[in-house]
């Protein structure tokens, strides 16, 4: 039994960070219908401009995590004005690729800019410093992560539901002409929205770089399990992005604990795959309800 | 789906090729394929290879995202079904090179069917989750499954023989390349304009008024999946001829993804589109890769210029060129 809770402990921290990236993603979908490949390339740059600001300039910390967020979030809304503002003719699956394209770019320029090898990012919070509760053991770094993207998510839930930002964003996922016929400045938002998304993942990053190490490309298996995560929670629902993620997290901890370490993530997706058979549109997405 | 030419008689839809420039270029296109070999010689005629087999994938991704209006992240696992099935067939149960091919593609098309089935029910990204799932799984099994994949170091695949002939050289395995290639390619050409092709154009169009005219959902979506991955299959048995060994990392998300870049890059909806974004894509990075090191770079913003100039891909822009020049000087 305390096996059994310690495994979804583990899980809940692992989950709470792939609940992270998947709220980056889903914020985007929602406003911009874009499914941006891109997520994981722009938290890794993120990251990587954190870690030169806390070695290379040596800043504090928390003035390295800012550059870090401020970094992809300046990237983010960026390739919003430069590209993809200009492609609106193009269909959706068209955008994607364009954000594929994107994704090779950014990982490239990383590679050329930090070389790919793997660098240990200094971090306040210690993965060996324990807290016993019980029969439980908790790291700070988990707990840490924990907190911090509960608080990230708390705050942006709050962004979402009760700002006037928040409300123009809704405003364009529900419908964008009718929100621009009523003057809602949609190029602001959605460059504001890739800013948010890019940024999100780049905190990701950052309370994911001390467990996996850094390198241009270390998000791209987070990312999966978050663009994973936001699917089986539902694309265009920031809750289900949440549940999904914490799902997610739990289920693979359990299922490496119990059945297989290497066939985890495959066993998650065949799961995942069986979540959308019985539900298409996600845990709590409502997508494709239709009038016909 | 693109800005098609100016169609004047429908029995120009219909055919395959048309009018006596169609049947020049054709032929003298022909001609180069199979000259080619007098030219071209050792390393690109290998990329010739494997612009060839990357072709065949890319052709059948496109029956099934820019036809059928389905997608798929997951390609890449019915290239390595296709691979590791003919190798394993030809290289241990010694079926000769010309039967163990044509399995792997048909036992790519299976897999392809089943993995359809969600298909019924999925739309979209989540669709592409489903998908995208198989191909890892794919991945990981043969990373976990030694006796399959000769585990990390990599499954050799001798050469094989075609009846009196060792497909050892570059040029012989460019011929088998080139005749593959070239009858799927024909294949697609056939299939677009068969009732098979315009039931997946009515159902990617509105799968509800393709159902009211009787297009059968369930049976035109899997077929879709299932002619898909048996292309992808084929060109995994032309790669394991090409490469001449096999290994999981071969067969990764990030290949999956580089197929649905080449398609959408030469035009969805087309099949010629397919053919230039494969060889485009192909290409490029083998003769480029003196700059290694900003071969991602380079690939990203192709990718990136193409979408961002011409939506339609490169075939679409082609059709804008061919038009402006039909009514040239109006």
């Amino acid at each position: 039994m305390d096996l059994l809770l310690q495994y979804a402990v583990n899980g809940l921290a692992t989950g709470s960070l792939y609940a992270l990236v998947a709220l980056g993603i889903v914020v985007l979908y929602r406003t911009a219908r874009v499914l941006n490949f891109a997520h994981g390339d722009l938290a890794a740059l993120g990251t990587l401009v954190a870690y030169t600001a806390l070695t290379g300039v040596r800043l504090p910390f928390s003035l390295a995590a800012m550059t870090g967020l401020a970094g992809a979030a300046a990237v983010g809304a960026l390739f919003y004005a430069g590209v993809v503002r200009h492609a609106r003719e193009a269909a959706p699956l068209s955008q994607s690729i364009m954000t594929m394209g994107l994704a090779l770019l950014l990982g490239g320029l990383a590679a050329v800019g930090w070389g790919t090898d793997i660098k240990a990012m200094p971090f306040p919070l210690s993965a060996t410093a324990v807290w016993r509760l019980g029969g439980l053991v908790v790291s700070q770094l988990h707990a840490g992560a924990t907190a911090v993207a509960a608080v990230l998510m708390a705050g942006l839930y709050l962004l979402v539901q009760h700002t006037r930002w928040g409300l123009l964003m809704r405003a364009l996922s529900e419908n964008p002409v009718a929100a621009r016929l009523l003057g809602v400045r949609s190029d602001r938002i959605l460059a504001a929205t890739w800013a948010l998304s890019a940024a999100l993942g780049a905190a990701a990053g950052l309370l994911l770089a001390p467990a996996t190490l850094v390198d241009p490309f270390f998000m791209l298996n987070p990312f999966l399990k978050g663009f994973a995560a936001a699917v089986m929670g539902g694309l265009d629902s920031p809750p289900g992005a949440v549940v999904g993620g914490v799902v997610l997290g739990v289920l693979e901890s359990l299922l490496a604990g119990y059945v297989s370490v290497a066939f985890k993530s495959t066993l998650a997706f065949l799961l995942i795959v069986m979540v959308l058979m019985a539900r298409p549109e996600g845990l709590l997405g409502r997508e494709f309800q239709r009038r016909v | 789906m693109a800005g098609q030419a100016l169609v004047r008689r429908y029995d120009r839809e219909f055919a395959l090729v048309y009018g006596s420039f169609g049947w020049a270029a054709t032929a003298a296109l022909g001609a180069a394929l199979v000259l080619a070999p007098l030219w071209l010689q050792g390393y690109f005629l290998y990329v010739a290879s494997l612009i060839g087999t990357n072709v065949v994938v890319v052709v059948g991704l496109d029956l099934l995202v820019g036809f059928a209006g389905q997608i798929s992240l997951g390609q890449a696992g019915f290239v390595a079904v296709g691979a590791y099935a003919t190798a394993l067939l030809s290289a241990r149960a010694g079926v000769p090179f010309w039967l163990a091919l044509p399995t792997g593609a048909l036992l790519a098309g299976v897999v392809g069917w089943l993995v359809g089935l969600p298909a019924l029910r999925l739309k979209g990204p989540y669709l592409a989750i489903a998908t995208m799932g198989f191909g890892i799984a794919v991945q990981q099994v043969l990373i976990n499954w030694p006796l399959v994949s000769g585990g990390r170091s990599g499954l050799m695949v001798p050469a094989p023989r075609m009846g009196p002939w060792s497909l050892a050289s570059d040029t012989a395995r460019y011929y088998v390349v080139l005749a593959v290639a070239s009858a799927l390619v024909m294949a697609a050409y056939n299939i677009r304009r068969s009732y098979v092709g315009r039931a997946w154009m009515a159902l990617r169009d509105s799968d509800l008024a393709a159902q009211t005219n009787g297009v059968d959902l369930t049976r035109y979506k899997t077929l879709a999946f299932a002619v898909s991955a048996a292309y992808a299959g084929a060109a995994g048995g032309l790669t394991s001829l090409v490469l001449g060994y096999l290994e999981p990392n071969l067969f990764s998300f990030l290949e999956s993804i580089y197929y649905l870049a080449m398609a959408v890059v030469g035009g969805l909806g087309t099949v010629s589109g397919p053919i230039l974004g494969a060889a485009l894509l192909t290409a490029l990075p083998q003769l480029a890769s003196r700059t290694r090191e900003y071969l991602p770079v380079l690939y990203g913003a192709v990718v990136l210029a193409v979408m961002a100039i011409e939506p339609w891909g490169l075939y679409g822009r082609w059709l804008r060129i061919k038009r402006y020049f039909k009514t040239w000087p109006l």
